[in-house]
């Protein structure tokens, strides 16, 4: 009998990252990765960014291909329905049962929509599919409604103006990126912002869509109206995780793992055979505390990836011990381009209590901290990119 | 050997490739990325490494 692969579902940057590291780490047996896109793993910040503002296409935001993993089956444009945990299998949409032998969930989150009828002139970013059909409405002239201030929302505003549109954001927050980066530079952002032309309608929500079936206007909830030909949907996102409902394991907010990124059921037990990484995972970093969170960030699929295969692959050679009885903390690193903003994090600022500028002044370059009971959690750069390294070593704790 | 490069156009001076190689690339006063166009074989791990946590993808490993 052959053995069954190591099934990795969802074929982005986390499924990569994971199948290189099995690879690098030794294992040498069946890997297959299965993902609903048509595509194969590619980078999504520039979907927001650059690559919006310019052309998109697959070959501008590809991963490179690695002849350690030239022999990994792909299942693209399959998705996955259902998980059996017991008999260890995976069913496809089009009814493919795939045996496997340790799976990995890398199915990474979907954003949350209006919940309002289909309409032309929707959009949301997640995918490059999304990336190219927004592309072609983003044309000068065009009035854009973002409705959302987190980094996307921003960013695809920011790219929007560029691009020549009129651009309003729409949300219920108070400032900007209030969450994660707080008031004080979320007020700053905005300022900044406004001055490039970007409209601000701050603690508002979205009513109604108007439009028979191409949109003409967004109703906010105070009774007006912005007569918008786009609107794009930047609300936050959801765990794709339905497809492991019933599966035994706590899918509550994404997957509930451990520091060694071993799933862990709704009866608390640790399971050796079902791993999870990149955004969908939840799991502890003692460099902040005991709570497992899903980081939202670019680098955690990579460091999640690496963890998990190394973990998995020592596992299955039956040598787990060593890995797993090593810390793991990765540093949450995340950058944003806004327009003439360009920011640079480290850690987690949305943890803090307190926050004060460490450097430069607001209005111009900045460095700002921010503490939880008088510790460094986080750290954010407009510019000083050299001068933001000392404090990256101090949240790490070195 | 193992030829780098870096399309300075891409890149944004994050410095996320200094972390994971001190050794091949550094930020210089200015804020800007300085590398070693070539490096030894058994650099390639650390090389990779790089590649990888490069927010910009900006890094090529020319073979
Ligand atoms: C527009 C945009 C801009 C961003 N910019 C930044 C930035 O500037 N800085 C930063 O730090 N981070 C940024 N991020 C976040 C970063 O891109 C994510 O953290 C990263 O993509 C997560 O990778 P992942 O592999 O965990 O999940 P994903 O990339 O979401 O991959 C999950 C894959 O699984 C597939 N899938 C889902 N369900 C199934 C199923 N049932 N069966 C099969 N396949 C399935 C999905 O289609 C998808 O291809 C940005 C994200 C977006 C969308
Ligand atoms: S990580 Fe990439 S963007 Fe950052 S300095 Fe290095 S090459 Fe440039």
């Amino acid at each position: 009998m052959t053995t069954a692969p190591v099934v990795i579902v969802g074929a982005s940057m986390g499924g990569l990252r994971t199948a290189e590291a099995l690879r690098r780490a030794g294992y040498s047996g069946p890997i297959t990765i299965i993902g609903d896109e048509v595509h194969a793993p590619y980078n999504r910040p520039p979907l927001s960014k650059e690559v919006l503002s310019t052309e998109v296409t697959h070959e501008a935001v590809a991963f490179p291909a690695r002849a350690a993993t030239a022999d990994v089956e792909w299942m693209l444009g399959r998705r996955v329905v259902s998980a059996n945990l017991e008999a260890h299998t995976v069913t496809t949409a089009d009814g493919a049962v795939v045996p496997y032998r340790a799976l990995v969930v890398a199915t990474g989150l979907r954003p949350r929509r209006l919940p309002v009828p289909p309409l032309a002139g929707r959009h949301a970013v997640r995918t490059l599919d999304d990336a190219m059909a927004l592309r072609t409405e983003l044309i000068p002239g065009a009035r854009v409604v973002v409705v959302g201030s987190g980094f996307i929302g921003c960013e695809v505003a920011a790219t929007a103006m560029k691009l020549g549109c009129a651009v309003t954001i729409v949300s219920p927050s108070a400032e900007p990126l209030i969450r994660p980066l707080g008031r004080m530079l979320g007020a700053e952002l905005r300022r900044r912002h406004e001055a490039s032309g970007i409209a601000f309608r701050m603690g508002r929500t979205v009513a109604a869509l108007e439009g028979g079936s191409v949109l003409t206007g967004v109703v906010l909830d105070d009774g007006t109206s912005l007569d918008a030909d786009v609107v794009i949907e930047a609300l936050g996102s959801e765990a794709n995780t339905e497809w492991l409902d019933g599966s035994g394991l706590d899918v509550s907010d994404g997957v509930l793992v451990d520091d060694a990124m071993r799933a862990i059921g709704a009866d608390n037990t640790v399971r050796d055979d079902v791993f999870a990484v990149g955004d969908v995972a939840r799991f502890p970093n003692r460099m902040f505390d005991a709570e497992p969170r899903r980081i939202e960030h670019w680098n955690i699929p990579t460091d999640t990836g690496k963890r998990a295969g190394a973990v998995l692959a020592a596992q299955l050679a039956g040598t787990a011990d060593e890995p797993v009885s090593q810390s793991f903390t990765p540093m949450p690193a995340f950058w944003s381009i806004q327009l003439n903003v360009d920011l640079q994090a480290y850690g987690l600022p949305g943890l803090a209590d307190s926050e004060r500028v460490l450097e430069g002044d607001l209005a111009g370059d900045v460095i700002i901290g921010y503490y939880r009971r008088e510790t460094l959690v986080g750290v954010v750069g407009l510019g000083m990119k050299a001068a933001l390294v000392p404090y990256r070593r101090q949240i790490a704790g070195d | 050997m193992i030829k780098i490069q870096v399309d300075m156009d891409t890149c944004q001076h994050y410095g996320q490739c200094v972390f994971e190689a001190p050794k091949i690339f550094h930020l210089n006063d200015d804020d800007k990325l300085e590398y070693l166009a070539e490096v030894d074989d058994d650099e390639r791990g650390n090389v990779e490494a790089a590649v990888d946590v490069c927010p910009m993808q900006a890094i090529r490993i020319v073979e």
